[in-house]
């Protein structure tokens, strides 16, 4: 060993490597751009740049009506839109005062817990994927699509869905896509665990993802990490929890933690949570309340086709939402809910008029990549590609 | 302790603690909003979070408003901070006129203000002072304007390929 000390330079004479990695990089899934500062394969410094896809959401909010923004809420974090969807809906219910009927709200828990679930799928495969465990992408992606396909029965779309109303629902579960649910609700434990048992303990998984891209509690509070990326790191903070939206005070679940932080934490918590979600589905199954799907407030809820061709009221009302012509009371409102990636706020300030005068989204993704740096400064540049996809940085919402 | 509760509790205590520099509040909806002197923010943030009994250690986020009608204080930000342990959410603003935009910067409280901060910084143009890279984050660099301010339209005006002679846009 000694006889090749020559060979290493002084710190003074060093030559850094500058390594960019992206904005298009395959293994990045996503525009992502970051430059590395390079000592061989160990990654000195590293400056991200965000905002390829910046389109401007806050703006374009200011200029539509309340029902027209969902389409975009669509797009901040396009694995689990559903929930993005009914998190603006809720927000603008609070802004109204509206109370949501208990099967509307039970609808909408199993709606986003597929959604968590489709989320978790994407996040914990990818991890597979980067880790040469290319099975899981291939065989457990599947179940993404068997939740899309109930979307698709559901509301009409696949991944920017669009779901549900301000009020409720736009309609209820058809006959076939509580079928395909209940298929789904059999079929889903087994790939889980075929999926568990396949990665969970593999020695090369193991030694590959712990202690990758670390982050102690502490840090990742300062830095505001929400979801499951800061339960990982061993705090217990959950809003379907902390703040009950949705009636999620009826069902019976935990919020499972990690202790270190890493990409095995961050995987094993997410791959918990499906579990978690799975046996909220099921509650929400058998305690399935009867009655409306929807509140009683026609001036907000868009009306069904048929009654706006056959009724008065109904072709009323459609051309004043539409129109964006209801009276919103004047206020500041924010409301949360726990999406795939962690706390996703809505601010909104109504000044009555048919548009928010501010919107502002709390995107978790956006808050916690800034520690990216720090996690994979002083690791191996492989070891960046797990900890950004551990971390489930969605490009859009990044940059909104 | 609910909204109201929690709102009283906090008046007294900055009101003891920074006199005249805490300016007021009131509640909307579940939040108790507390508004104060913009030069004193970063004190305020410092004594919310170190304060055992207060202990709002997380910062949820941040935003700017731009209210050009609201004369005198044209710009305000808002700062959400969440006390996990005993669930208490609270907004603080400070309020500010338009040709003064320098704010004090609160990322030595909390790392995760850098890019919240750089965000509103090019959405409407605050200068972040102590901020250790204030630069636009979303936007490209070249921009010449903060979009998110009231007097710019949704589209850039300067295009001129877009004719409304016939339909309106």
């Amino acid at each position: 060993m000694s006889t090749h000390n020559h060979l290493i330079k002084p710190e003074a004479e060093k030559e850094y490597n500058i390594l960019n990695l992206g904005p298009t990089h395959p293994a990045t899934h996503g525009i992502f751009q970051n430059i590395l500062k390079m000592d061989g394969e160990i990654i000195m410094h590293a400056e991200p740049t965000v905002g390829y896809i910046h389109r401007a959401f806050e703006k374009i909010a200011e200029y539509r009506p309340y029902n027209q923004i969902t389409p975009l809420t669509d797009r901040l974090n396009y694995c689990s839109s559903p929930i993005n969807n009914m998190g603006w809906h809720m927000t603008v219910e609070k802004l109204i005062g509206c109370e949501v009927p208990k099967r509307a709200d039970y609808l909408r828990v199993i709606i986003m817990e597929l959604s968590r679930i489709a989320d978790h799928v994407i996040c914990t495969t990818i991890i597979g994927q980067d880790t040469g465990a290319t099975t899981g992408f291939l065989y457990f992606f599947q179940m993404r699509e068997k939740i899309y396909e109930i979307f698709e029965e559901v509301c009409g779309a696949r991944l920017t869905t669009n779901i549900g109303r301000v009020g409720g629902m736009e309609r209820d579960f058809s006959e076939v896509a509580w079928a395909k649910l209940k298929i789904f609700m059999v079929e889903f434990p087994k790939f889980l665990k075929e999926f568990q048992s396949l990665i969970e303990r593999n020695r090369i998984f193991m030694d590959r993802t712990i202690d990758c891209g670390p982050i102690t509690g502490e840090r990742a509070l300062a830095y505001g990490f929400t979801g499951p990326n800061l339960r990982a790191a061993g705090i217990d903070y959950d809003v379907r929890v902390a703040n009950p939206f949705s009636s999620y005070q009826d069902f019976d679940f935990s919020i499972p933690i990690g202790s270190n932080g890493d990409t095995y934490d961050r995987f094993m918590v997410r791959i918990q949570e499906m579990w978690e979600s799975v046996s909220i589905i099921k509650q929400a199954l058998d305690k399935m309340p009867t009655g409306e799907f929807h509140a009683d407030v026609p001036e907000f809820y868009l009306p069904n086709k048929e009654d706006v061709y056959s009724k008065m009221e109904a072709l009323i009302y459609h051309f004043k939402i539409v129109m964006g012509e209801m009276d919103v009371p004047k206020g500041e409102v924010y409301h949360s809910v726990e999406g795939g990636n962690g706390e996703l706020g809505f601010y909104l300030i109504s000044d009555g008029n048919r548009s928010p005068f501010r919107l502002h989204f709390r995107r978790p993704c956006f808050i916690y990549y800034q520690a990216y740096p720090e996690m994979i400064t002083g690791g191996l540049l492989s070891d960046a590609i797990l900890t950004m996809s551990s971390m489930n940085v969605i490009a859009g919402e990044l940059d909104a | 302790m609910n909204t109201t509760e929690l709102f009283d509790h906090l008046s007294e205590k900055l009101k003891s603690q920074f006199g005249d520099d805490f300016i007021g509040g009131e509640i909307q909806y579940d939040f108790p909003v507390l508004i104060v002197e913009k030069k004193r923010i970063i004190d305020v943030l410092q004594f919310l979070k170190t304060t055992p009994e207060l202990n709002f250690n997380f910062l949820t986020t941040l935003c700017g408003i731009h209210m050009p009608e609201n004369k005198g204080s044209e710009l305000a930000v808002m700062y959400q901070l969440h006390n996990m342990v005993e669930n208490w959410r609270i907004r603080v603003k400070i309020f500010m006129e338009d040709g003064d935009t320098k704010v004090p910067s609160v990322t030595s409280i909390w790392p995760a203000a850098n890019w919240m901060e750089r965000q509103e910084y090019d959405f409407f143009g605050f200068k972040f002072v102590g901020h250790p890279d204030l630069r636009r984050i979303l936007n490209m660099d070249e921009m010449n304007y903060f979009p998110m301010r009231k007097e710019y339209p949704l589209e850039d005006g300067s295009r001129d390929d877009k004719n409304d002679k016939m339909f309106g846009r």
